[in-house]
């Protein structure tokens, strides 16, 4: 005898079927709204000067005084990215401890108490303000403010990423086991010795990827900076696209394929020494 | 440290809707006692200790540190006094790649400056201090090994060498030889109660191991649902003390007749609670 009949369909299926579907008539409207149209690409009269575009970025310009002027504008951009991000991180880590609750010696028996509950969450609208505006409104700010040059820069990072980071490493501090700084708390330590003693080694891992990973988007953003006049490898970018010399924005891109894959290999390291 | 609980109502701290995990608890210990607490599982003990180590706010009744009572003093008063307690969950909670020597001179932190603390993360402050308190447990050797690479027991261990570091006189300590062999374990009470005795810290310790808790505490105090069973100086516990403290309750022994229920039951029913081993060397 044969039990019953195998089931004739995956029960499964509709559900599927009917949230494809969904997505497709909610993708519609929005594919309208931003005029999505992407064989205009091949199109027969967009292609050629596509083509001709890309043509111009052969040869590479390999000038010595050219890769010279690369160089220092590559080690500005570093430098703008490195600098922002230590103001950046200089912001973050007092807002990211004083809006985490994990570290709330009040909190640990219930409630917290109302004066660092309103604390914790004023250093957190601080955060979503900072980082609610783009670094590119902070360096067009800034370029009025300080003038033209690396400076606005670094002050448009610090601002956008010290909002971010706080936001991330309070999550991180959150998120993980908290019991490490909670019996700490409890065993009478004070705040700052619990987060060097439990909340720190216990998410240092985390912490250094994404602050690594950090590193790497404050280093694109400084590019994008460096076409509203803050300096550094985008600024030249900015001159050669607009003299079409199509040689020259090439080899800053690949320079810049270099400067990213470095920095993700940098992660990679130091995610292994820390593991 | 003295520590009296008057009348405690207490919520495990996990249940948010309330069922209550102590009704009344009324406990004295006196500067220097040593006191198991003893129960079947679900029995409050943890919640107990919790309680006492003024980490869980009791919902009724009043907790006294030293005389005064704790929740009605500010944070900061609280915060100092928890200093001069250590409490000791069962699974210590440490860091997965911090060293041994760092985890075990974090119960020094209650009693160093910010300062200090940020230096011994740099050059450990007291290596021969840590160093002492793991050599009365065994681990001597794994100073400078990281926590992530040590077994359940050794952790263990490591959690209760970091109590002889603490500048506490009063030790809250949760069934300090759960992953510990029979040999460690004896071992590591020895190490606490002998040390307890010496520097008159007062030690509340929850235990599965009656015979361990006989042989070594002054004081047991029996918990059961919640409440106090019974509580006697060792020598007065007895074998019917026990039996009444892990029967099972009503109900659970199906339609065997109430007669035959109280001692034979308990070998035969497969659901028994751990049988207590009583009245064991003495």
């Amino acid at each position: 005898m044969t039990g019953a009949a195998p089931p004739r369909r995956d029960p499964a299926w509709l559900g599927r079927l009917f949230w494809t579907g969904a997505a497709l008539v909610l993708l519609w409207p929005m594919a309208v709204a931003t005029e999505f149209r992407p064989w205009v690409l091949f199109a027969a009269d967009s292609r050629g000067p596509m083509l001709r575009f890309l043509a111009a970025f052969l040869p590479l310009a390999t000038g010595s005084e050219f890769l010279g002027l690369v160089a220092r504008e590559t080690w500005r951009t570093v430098a703008i990215a490195t600098a922002g991000m230590v103001l950046a991180l200089v912001m973050a880590i007092p807002a990211a401890l004083l809006s985490t609750r994990v570290l709330s010696v009040s909190a640990l028996s219930g409630r917290m108490a109302p004066v660092p509950a309103a604390l914790r969450q004023v250093s957190r609208w601080a955060l979503v303000v900072l980082r609610s505006i783009p670094e590119l409104v902070w360096a067009l700010v800034l370029v009025r403010v300080v003038g033209l040059g690396p400076t606005a820069g670094v002050f448009a990072i610090a601002l956008t990423y010290g909002g971010m980071l706080g936001k991330v490493y309070a999550d991180i501090f959150e998120s993980g086991d908290t019991q490490v700084t909670r019996q700490l708390l409890a065993n009478g330590s004070g705040r700052l010795q619990a987060f060097v003693y439990g909340l720190l080694p216990q998410n240092a891992p985390e912490l250094a990827s994404y602050t690594v990973y950090r590193w790497e988007c404050a280093i694109r953003s400084s590019v994008v900076l460096g076409f509203v006049g803050a300096g550094g490898l985008g600024q030249q970018l900015d001159n050669s696209t607009r003299m079409f010399a199509g040689g020259e924005v090439a080899t800053m891109l690949l320079v810049f394929v270099a400067l990213v894959a470095l920095a993700d290999r940098a992660s990679a390291g130091l995610r292994r020494a820390l593991a | 440290m003295d520590i009296e609980l008057r009348a405690v109502h207490a919520r495990h701290p996990a249940s948010a809707n309330g069922t209550t995990a102590l009704h009344g608890v009324s406990l004295r210990l006196a500067a220097g006692e040593r006191v198991a607490v003893i129960g079947p599982s679900g029995a409050g003990k943890t919640t107990l200790l919790s309680v006492a180590a003024a980490a869980l706010k009791p919902s009724g009744g009043q907790l006294m540190l030293a005389g005064t009572e704790a929740w009605s003093q500010g944070t900061a008063a609280l915060q100092r006094q928890r200093g001069r307690l250590f409490m000791a969950p069962q699974t210590p909670p440490l860091p997965p790649r911090q060293r041994v020597v760092t985890a075990v001179l974090a119960g020094r932190l209650p009693a160093w400056s910010l300062a200090t603390s940020l230096r011994s993360l740099i050059y450990p402050t007291d290596i021969a201090a840590a160093h002492a308190a793991l050599e009365r447990f065994d681990l001597a050797d794994k100073l400078f090994g990281r926590v992530d690479r040590l077994s359940g027991g050794e952790r263990q261990r490591v959690g209760l060498a970091r109590a002889l570091l603490a500048p506490a006189t009063l030790w809250l300590i949760d069934e300090p030889l759960s992953a510990l062999d029979p040999t460690r374990a004896e071992q590591a009470i020895r190490a606490l109660t002998a040390f307890a005795l010496e520097r008159r810290v007062t030690l509340l310790a929850t235990m599965h191991q009656v015979d361990t808790a006989i042989a070594h505490f002054d004081r047991i105090v029996g918990l059961r649902e919640g409440a106090v069973a019974f509580d006697l100086p060792t020598p007065q516990v007895g074998r019917e003390h026990l039996l009444d403290l892990y029967a099972q309750p009503e109900g659970q022994l199906g339609d065997m007749p109430a007669a035959a229920r109280p001692v034979t039951s308990m070998n035969t029913s497969p659901g028994a609670p751990q049988q207590p081993a009583v009245g064991h060397g003495r």
